[in-house]
């Protein structure tokens, strides 16, 4: 080797800005002429004791970085590059790696750890390294306790890697031994305790054999519980998170312990220092969520697949651990409302509270309100705070009947408290409250109303005035209306309390935008949220007032974009403030266009809005892009063929867009722009085709693309079509196979986990949704017979997901709806295949007999377009 | 200590706004979607009517009322075309749009087999068509009656505006005065799906499950002005006759109307829906002239042609007599003119079943709201009504007969 690696690995951390760039220049240069001699001397280098343990630790850390990378294709290729090489040279890396590992450097032991991880997890699940976990754990009795310690670390980190099925059930079992017995309290080593308390976090997922036999959960279980009593805090902290990940992977096993478990949760959550006591506390919180789910199953469907049981595990412990939780809401810490990162115990405790409510309802309003009574009045404002704050996390979860008429008593004692308490925490905390009244319990369809006519206009009057308290609380006021309005949104309009005082409420919104504090404590984003929302209350009676905001907004828009210098800081905000604008536009472009009446006022400054959102798309935030190319497909919708002069100057971000696959919410929002302009332009949006569809086609072919804008593409073809018709032709041959090839891909579900049926299925209803635009848009056209080749393979598509039998049921109806597309547009030509496929008979049969009733009725239009197609 | 994410919206909502305006947006465009693709559906289906140039052209009222009832009326047609039209046009245009019964003068065979029956309500004929978050009722001669929310499918603007809809419905009512009723006897369109070509029996069908699912048939309320309501069809045995006959009903009934039930839905003077009424199921038999009274004899409308003859509104017309072309020269008569004869002592004679001669008075025009001369089962259902009426009596018999008929095939049959 020409050069001395060690000196280069130094260089690249030199404080000399030259030297480091040299450094990383002959690094890389290194790794581009000789890749295997690259890795190797890394990996020896890590090994080498003798070396500085600066070098050693980068060496690795370079090692691991050319075997993963976060984005998928990148790995993809990382692992196909690793794989590639010679067995020989992997061998000798990995002899290094396992050497490291008994290195005096803790530095070196620990990235080597990382480093095999990496490697075990592209191997494992080849079995190219079978004998890695014999060779870890062969005689790990007899190592020193620097390196026992490396080696349940590695075993940790390998279980983190590779999924559950990689690893034998024997290999398992000897892991899971070698853990439970480093983490006894015969173990001396304190460092060796902690690195296996750890493993046992990342090997649970791989115990379900071990969980299910009795003698060997016992033994997990009582190792773990006398780990949370260990001196060392870092070892209890670590036990409680075992703990936590057993609540929610080994729930249904829990009932044996959960007596013991809630007994040393107590003492921790009372006694042990914060990081501890917040494990403890999250072991409650998740056994709610599991509760939460398991009982949300048993309301949905009773003989849905939750086949596991709810132990009421909460139910049970209520009486002792509301009080637990109560307790832990006053130690609240001084400014932690304006601290965004805070996390504590009352914190954690509150939100636990709430999570508890939830899972019981009703019962827990006895056991919480004479806390609250006994608390709210007092003169230290950590009690008048706890009790609010206990008192606002139980509105979710209980009946509306249970705590309507106790929130009827409370509220005027809120707005009280809300302008006249002298302390900013109990403030903030009220103004929450408020809104989580209204959020829960503020509805047209409740009975008893807790607002009515006579404390509609002090609510309103006590929110706008707190609206001008410090940020922290007039953020909350902010957020207090916002659920206020939304209350309202599913009465009748016109008939909502709040049209008296729209505008005051709209200019008092309008000035906290304004407000110069209004950066902090996210007041700005909730002014605007709020903004929003009673935008979307508004009515034809105070429509004339949302009119009168647009030129204010826009304004304020125009005002961003000045291309004034910023610091990176001020520019961050900027963008934040765009996205916000772009944002409330939309939403008022919703609005006023969904009237003729106000669509022709608004629509009079379609011309500067647009320019205002063209210009947004120079800034580089993809918030704010987001949200500008979401106001356009609005206007467009709202103008229609006219938008058609826009089109010109719209196209370049258009296509951008497009290209964006880094923020790919970017790219799935103007792929849904791009069936807005279909839908607004029709045939006027052809011209610009060739160049949608290229790019169109060009991101389905990307393996850089997030996945989940696939099918918003494919949906985005059948816009095309319907919207071009036989003009379509020419992309044909290109989007077909595109089409077929998703079609086969996704006619059965690709994995068995849920969320790849979700997966599956939006797949699915792209590639049906094309269908249908397709069909349809070449209907009555002499092209028609371009399509009649393409017949057999959509009907063998339908035939084929109807057997799969996993379906849901917008699919269900995109694709009975296909049938008739078919049946109507090719007509006779495709009697006979029409007549010979499954589709056409058990699974129209099926739809037509449906509940849903959009399923019928496409299945009915599916009958007729059928029977004319075969009667011809 | 960070907490773990999904506990960090700790005093925040769980959904951010931001999240509700891409969902509310998704939203909007999926309902959009939808729709276009309802819109072709039920567009796909209508362009072969598109095609034919007659559907577009706007003949003038006066002089070519006959010509247009001779065209083939258009089959379906594109509501956004003619959602474009304005005053006269639109009227012009939906007046031609409503399947037109023929009076029935004799009764049809396989009556109890093929046939539906129902008590037909007494009040204005209309079209009413929801789309576009608005519902607009018309008269048969096309003027608006109501203009309306309802219920129905886009009918009228939802709170979201999200998923204004360019879908449509259509559908052929009765508008009851008395209890303020759109009573519907016929659909031709739900959401955009065009059920033109479908037959009766599908048509009541789909009515029957569609209606009430959509809240149309509901009290009026702040969004939905007027209620709708089904009226009972029933088969035309002896059980349906006598229910859809002496049934109590809500409304005050007008005759009975018969639809075959293969017929599609047709638009002009059909055979295939009948209207027939005596005494106790209508106070309008006999018909009136424009005091209301009824006249000593039977007063026809006939649209005089170029060549002095007298036709009625039927596809083809029936010639009921002729005028010589002086008396038309006199009298300032143009070809095309709706013209009100009363018919003389003689009365209608007919040879073989088919009409021989008329005596017909000329009185003078007609009232210029006519759109249409008489039909010719109208003109002798009215003469029948005075000398020898239909009785219930003989659709019962009908009835029992073609049973026996049946009976007698499915013997031969068997035994054959």
């Amino acid at each position: 080797m020409a050069m001395e690696i060690t000196q280069i690995l130094l260089n690249a951390q030199a404080v000399d800005g030259g030297v480091r760039k040299h450094a990383e220049d002959n690094l890389k240069q290194f790794q581009e002429q000789n890749l295997p001699s690259f890795l190797l001397s890394l990996a020896v280098e890590l090994a080498n004791d003798e070396k500085p343990v600066e070098s050693r630790k980068l060496a690795g850390l370079i090692l691991k970085n050319t075997l993963d990378a976060k984005e998928q294709h990148r790995k993809y290729e990382l692992v196909q590059r690793w794989l590639a090489l010679e067995v020989a040279v992997k061998a000798q890396i990995k002899a290094c790696l396992m050497k490291a590992l008994s290195s005096p450097a803790n530095d070196a032991r620990s990235t080597a750890s990382q480093v095999i991880a990496k490697v075990a997890g592209i191997e494992l699940p080849l079995k190219h390294w079978p004998e890695l976990v014999g060779t870890l754990l062969s005689n790990i009795h007899q190592l020193p306790a620097h390196t026992k310690q490396a080696t349940l670390e590695t075993l940790g980190y390998i279980c983190e890697e590779v999924s559950a099925d990689a690893v034998d059930q024997d290999h398992v079992n000897k892991i899971l031994t070698a853990v439970v017995q480093g983490m006894n309290s015969s173990e001396a080593s304190n460092d060796v305790r902690l690195a296996a308390t750890r493993a046992l976090y990342n090997a649970l997922g791989f115990a379900q054999a071990n969980f299910s036999n009795d003698t060997e959960r016992d033994y997990i279980m009582r190792v773990a519980c006398e780990a949370t009593l260990s001196p060392e805090v870092k070892i209890r902290q670590a036990a409680f998170e075992c703990f936590v990940a057993i609540s929610s992977t080994y729930y249904e096993k829990l009932a044996p312990y959960i007596q013991d478990i809630f007994n040393i949760t107590a003492k921790a959550v009372k006694e042990d220092e914060e990081p501890v006591a917040l494990q403890a506390i999250e072991f409650w919180s998740s056994i709610c969520d599991e509760e939460i789910d398991i009982l949300e199953g048993y309301g949905a469907d009773s003989s849905a697949d939750s086949d596991i049981p709810c132990f009421y595990f909460i139910k049970q412990a209520l009486p002792v651990l509301v009080p637990m939780l109560l307790e832990t809401l006053l130690k609240q810490e001084e400014d932690q409302d304006q601290d965004e990162g805070a996390w504590n115990i009352a914190m954690a405790g509150g939100t636990c509270l709430g999570l508890v409510a939830q899972t019981v309802g009703d019962e827990i309003v006895p056991l919480v309100m004479p806390f609250i009574e006994g608390n709210i009045a007092r003169p230290d404002w950590r009690q008048r705070e706890a009790a609010t704050y206990a008192f606002g996390s139980i509105l979710e979860g209980p009946s509306p009947e249970k705590l309507v008429p106790i929130v009827r008593i409370a509220l005027n004692f809120m707005l009280t408290a809300l302008i006249k308490d002298p302390s900013n925490h109990v403030k903030d905390t009220t103004a929450w409250t408020l809104g989580r009244m209204f959020e829960f319990l503020h509805d047209s369809t409740l009975d008893s109303p807790i607002i009515t006519p006579s404390n509609c206009q002090e609510i309103i009057t006590v929110l706008m005035q707190s609206m001008k308290d410090v940020p922290n609380v007039a953020e909350k006021a902010c957020g207090a209306l916002y659920f206020l309005a939304r209350g309202y949104e599913d009465m009748d309009p016109s008939a909502s309390p709040l049209i008296p005082y729209f505008q005051d409420i709209l200019q008092a919104l309008y000035a906290v935008t304004h407000r110069e504090d209004a950066g902090e404590s996210r007041l700005q984003t909730a002014a605007y949220e709020t903004l929003n929302e009673v935008v979307r209350c508004s009515t034809d009676e105070t429509a004339p007032l949302v009119i009168q905001l647009v030129p204010h907004i826009m304004t304020e828009l125009h005002q961003t974009l000045d291309g004034q210098k910023l610091s990176s800081d001020e520019r961050e905000k900027q963008n934040e403030l765009q996205g916000l604008l772009c944002g409330c536009l939309q939403v008022i472009i919703q609005k006023l266009g969904s009237s003729e009446a106000t669509k022709y006022v608004f629509l009079q400054c379609a011309d500067q809005m647009m320019s205002l959102f063209l210009r947004v798309f120079s800034s580089k935030s993809a918030t704010a892009h987001e949200e500008a190319m979401l106001a356009i497909g609005a206007l467009a919708y709202a103008v229609g063929s006219s938008f058609d002069k826009y089109m010109p100057e719209f196209y370049r971000y258009l296509e951008s867009g497009l290209q964006n696959f880094e923020d790919y919410q970017v790219c799935t929002i103007t792929v849904g722009v791009v069936g807005d302009l279909c839908r607004a332009l029709e045939d006027k949006i052809f011209p610009y085709c060739d160049g949608i569809m290229t790019q169109l086609l060009k991101d389905l072919s990307s393996n850089q693309l997030h996945r989940s804008v696939k099918a918003p593409i494919f949906s985005c073809f059948g816009d095309i079509a319907l919207a071009i018709g036989e003009n379509f032709d020419k992309y044909l041959i290109y989007a077909m196979p595109a089409l077929q090839s998703a079609a086969e891909l996704s006619s059965h579900t690709l994995g068995a986990v849920d969320d790849m049926t979700d997966y599956t299925n939006s797949l699915r209803n792209g590639v049906l949704e094309a269908y249908s635009g397709i069909f349809q848009g070449f209907k009555g056209s002499p092209k028609t017979q371009l399509l009649v080749p393409y017949a057999p393979h959509v009907l063998q598509f339908l035939d084929s997901i109807y057997a799969a039998k996993d379906m849901d049921d917008m699919v269900m109806k995109t694709a009975i709806g296909v049938l008739g597309d078919l049946a109507d547009t090719l007509g006779f030509s495709a009697a006979p295949l029409i007549q010979n496929s499954i589709s056409s008979k058990e699974f129209l049969r099926e739809c037509l007999s449906a509940d849903d009733s959009m399923i019928k009725e496409s299945a009915e239009w599916a009958k007729m377009a059928i029977d004319r197609a075969i009667s011809f | 200590m960070a907490p773990s994410d999904h506990r960090r919206p700790y005093k925040r909502p769980a959904i951010s706004d931001q999240q509700r305006r891409r969902d509310h947006s998704l939203l909007r465009q999926a309902q959009n979607r939808l729709d276009a693709q309802q819109r072709a559906r039920c567009l796909a289906s209508s362009i072969l009517s598109l095609e034919n140039p007659e559907t577009d052209s706007v003949p003038d009222l006066d002089s070519t009322t006959g010509q247009e009832q001779s065209e083939v009326p258009p089959k379906e047609f594109d509501v956004r075309q003619a959602s474009k039209l304005r005053g006269v046009e639109a009227r012009r245009w939906f007046a031609r749009q409503l399947m037109l019964p023929e009076w029935m003068i004799d009764v049809p065979d396989r009556l109890s087999r093929d046939w539906y029956v129902f008590a037909r309500p007494a009040g204005k004929r209309c079209f009413v068509v929801s789309s576009n978050g608005a519902t607009v009722s018309r008269l048969r001669n096309g003027s608006i009656l109501h203009r309306f929310p309802s219920a129905l499918p886009s009918g009228s603007r939802s709170r979201d505006a999200s998923g204004t809809s360019q879908s449509y419905s259509i559908m052929d009512c009765i508008f009851h005065e008395p209890d303020q009723t759109y009573y519907v006897i016929d659909i031709l369109c739900w959401r955009g799906y065009s059920l033109y070509d479908c037959s009766a029996e599908f048509r009541f069908f789909w009515l029957n499950s569609k209606l009430a699912e959509s809240g149309a048939c509901g009290p009026p309320s702040q969004y939905h002005r007027y209620r709708f309501s089904l009226i009972p069809v029933y088969n035309c045995d002896h059980n349906g006759l006598s229910a859809a006959y002496m049934g109590a009903v809500p409304y005050m009934k007008d005759g009975l109307l018969f639809y075959n039930k293969e017929a599609k839905y047709q638009t002009g003077n059909t055979p295939l829906a009948l209207v027939w009424k005596d005494e106790n199921c209508s106070q309008y038999v006999i018909d009136t002239d424009n005091q209301g009274n009824i006249p000593i004899q039977q007063q026809v409308v006939l649209e005089l042609q170029d060549d002095g003859k007298l036709n009625t509104s039927d596809d083809p017309p029936v010639v009921f007599g002729c005028l010589d072309s002086d008396f038309v020269h006199k009298s300032g008569l143009h070809s095309g003119n709706l013209l009100r004869f009363s018919i003389g002592d003689n009365g209608l004679s007919f040879m073989e079943e088919r009409l021989d001669k008329a005596d017909l008075c000329y009185i003078g025009k007609s009232n210029r709201a006519r759109a249409f001369a008489d039909s010719y089962s109208k003109i002798v259902f009215q003469h029948m009504v005075r000398h020898s009426p239909l009785k219930m009596d003989d659709f019962l018999s009908s009835i029992t007969s073609s049973d026996d008929q049946e009976n007698q095939l499915n013997d031969i049959e068997m035994t054959g």
